[in-house]
């Protein structure tokens, strides 16, 4: 028997933002993934940094993507990653975002058997409420 | 083209404190340590303290990641009259081998002419292996941490988990890289763990994030380890059979950059590897010696599925095959045919980010060693795959 991977406890997440990183997030809170995306060249790249590394463009837009993904890789634990909650299972995974060829997100994939995941594997996101009204993408199977 | 420096500075002296398991070197200090160990490796040479005149430092002069090393500190401590170079290699561990090219710069340079290379550690404020867990994300880690990959064994984990997915690779190899150091490990009295494990002991062993398991990550141990360099010309007259830097490089590609910290590595090449292909051929084209011209490996082992990825880049085997290559049995130190961390690594013997193995290195080409292999020319030394710059450099006898 092996227990479902579970979402962490989003009380305990938080995040910090910046003027680059900071639209990926508040199109989080309205339920959309995105990803940034050169203006100039087409180019995604995450997580979102300053210039585009292929034409050096600082013009960035955030296209509302399909909100699925393939996993790349995964891991599995089943120890809390903070101190003073109790252990539970969960999977950090590497999600290759559809339609942001190159895009990757490093997420959790939860509501699954660990021993069911595979790489390849389509999933699709969820948005988990976390401190200071930010909401986390994470992914559960499509 | 081979090196304009190759062979013209020297390791002529080692030294080290004790391995201490993370926190009980506490009441003494971290620079307490790091002095013991640059007085040792003088006496080692035969010089006096006083004749330091250089530090050539990487890990960003950092020692661990929390706490500095700063040079105006040691000169005071240890009455260093004047220095003529003072400068590291960016990152962490990944420069520990590339070092000794960033001393070799300084002295063919001029800039100093007993040079020290050294790094100290103390987990007793805070543990490495909690080092992203511990602090608030910044606004790019805000993209990792949420995941729970609380510490780097856990970032490499994703990367191995690749690598068993395209190749085939079996946990039965990174049982046998973890026996084979511990096997090494036992006779040393420097080592930290010398109990000896089977394989079933390995797999009994809590998984921390599967595929890694607790044995899979490295020691968490404090101490100091320093070696000095000079140039060959004034190696002569010191104490000790010099060991020559026959090569080194630093630095990585684009495609490699920030690695598990970024998990953007666009293609399996450079995701499922340990980063370090680039300056491996950079090291063996600037070297004019290759894999098979090496007699030891000492591997930069923070876990232990980046030794097998790092022996693949260095083309001790091809891309995909370090699994069955390792489970061949070909990384003992009996029997093996490229024997591996003869002295246990930091799976082991004692993490000090990297500097245990050039203390080996140096002490396998003097044929000194505990686990020595017989008539040892050439040693490779790597620093830790992780954020670029990574490094390697080849000794010599
Ligand atoms: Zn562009």
């Amino acid at each position: 028997m092996s227990l479902k991977a579970v979402a962490i406890p989003g009380e305990h997440i938080k995040i910090n933002t910046d003027p680059y990183t900071e639209p990926f997030w508040q199109k989080a809170k309205q339920g959309i993934l995105t990803a940034a995306q050169c203006g100039a060249c087409g180019h995604f790249r995450m997580p979102p940094t300053s210039y585009c590394p292929k034409c050096r463009s600082q013009d960035t837009k955030w296209p509302d993507l399909p909100g699925t993904g393939t996993v790349y890789s995964y891991v599995v634990c089943h120890k809390a990653p903070f101190a003073g909650i109790p252990d539970f299972t969960y999977i950090p995974v590497v999600v290759d975002l559809d339609g942001a060829p190159g895009a990757r997100l490093v997420t959790n994939l939860f509501d699954i058997d660990p021993e069911e995941v595979t790489i390849g594997m389509k999933v699709k996101v969820e948005f988990n409420p976390i401190q200071d009204d930010w909401m986390l993408p994470i992914f559960r199977p499509a | 083209m081979v090196w304009v420096n190759q062979d013209k500075c020297a390791i002529v002296g080692v030294g080290a404190t004790k391995y201490y398991v993370r926190g009980q070197s506490w009441p003494r200090t971290i620079n307490d340590m790091i002095c013991e160990a640059v007085i040792k490796a003088c006496d080692d040479a035969g010089l006096s303290v006083e004749q330091i005149d250089g530090f050539a430092y990487y890990s960003t002069a950092s020692a661990g990641y929390g706490e500095k090393m700063d040079t105006a500190t040691f000169m005071e401590m240890l009455g260093i009259p004047e220095v003529g170079f003072s400068a590291a290699i960016t990152s962490g561990g990944g420069g520990s081998a590339g070092s000794m090219g960033l001393a070799t710069a300084a002295l063919m340079n001029g800039d100093t002419k007993y040079c020290i290379t050294v790094m100290g550690l103390q987990q007793y404020h805070k543990r490495l292996g909690l080092a992203y867990s511990l602090s608030e994300p910044d606004a790019q880690s805000s993209f990792l941490q949420p995941s729970g990959l609380v510490g780097p064994g856990h970032l490499m984990s994703v990367l191995f988990r690749r690598h068993m997915h395209l190749y085939g690779t079996r946990r039965e190899a990174l049982a046998e890289i973890v026996i084979s150091q511990r096997e090494n490990a036992i006779p040393r009295e420097t080592a930290v763990r010398r109990n000896p494990l089977t394989v079933e002991e390995y797999f009994q062993s809590p998984m921390l994030a599967d595929p890694h398991c607790r044995l899979d990550y490295c020691l968490e141990t404090d101490g100091a380890v320093a070696v000095i360099t000079t140039t060959s010309d004034r190696a002569k007259d010191l104490k000790q059979k010099p060991v020559y830097i026959h090569g080194a490089a630093h630095g990585g590609r684009h495609e490699w950059g920030r690695a598990f910290a970024w998990m953007g590595m666009p293609t399996d090449e450079y995701f499922a590897s340990s980063g370090h292909k680039p300056v491996g051929q950079r090291l063996w084209d600037m070297s004019g010696v290759g894999p098979q011209d090496m007699d030891v490996a000492l591997i930069y082992d923070h876990f232990s599925s980046m030794v097998l990825m790092q022996l693949e880049d260095y083309g001790f085997c091809k891309k995909g095959e370090g699994g069955p290559f390792v489970e061949s049995g070909a990384v003992r130190y009996k029997g093996g045919s490229i024997p591996v961390n003869t002295h246990g690594g930091q799976l082991s013997e004692g993490y000090i980010i990297g500097m245990t193995h050039i203390r080996e290195a140096v002490e396998q080409l003097r044929g000194v060693a505990v686990n020595q292999v017989k008539d040892a020319e050439f040693a490779l030394c790597t620093g830790g795959p992780a954020h670029l710059p990574v490094s390697g450099c080849v000794l010599r006898r």
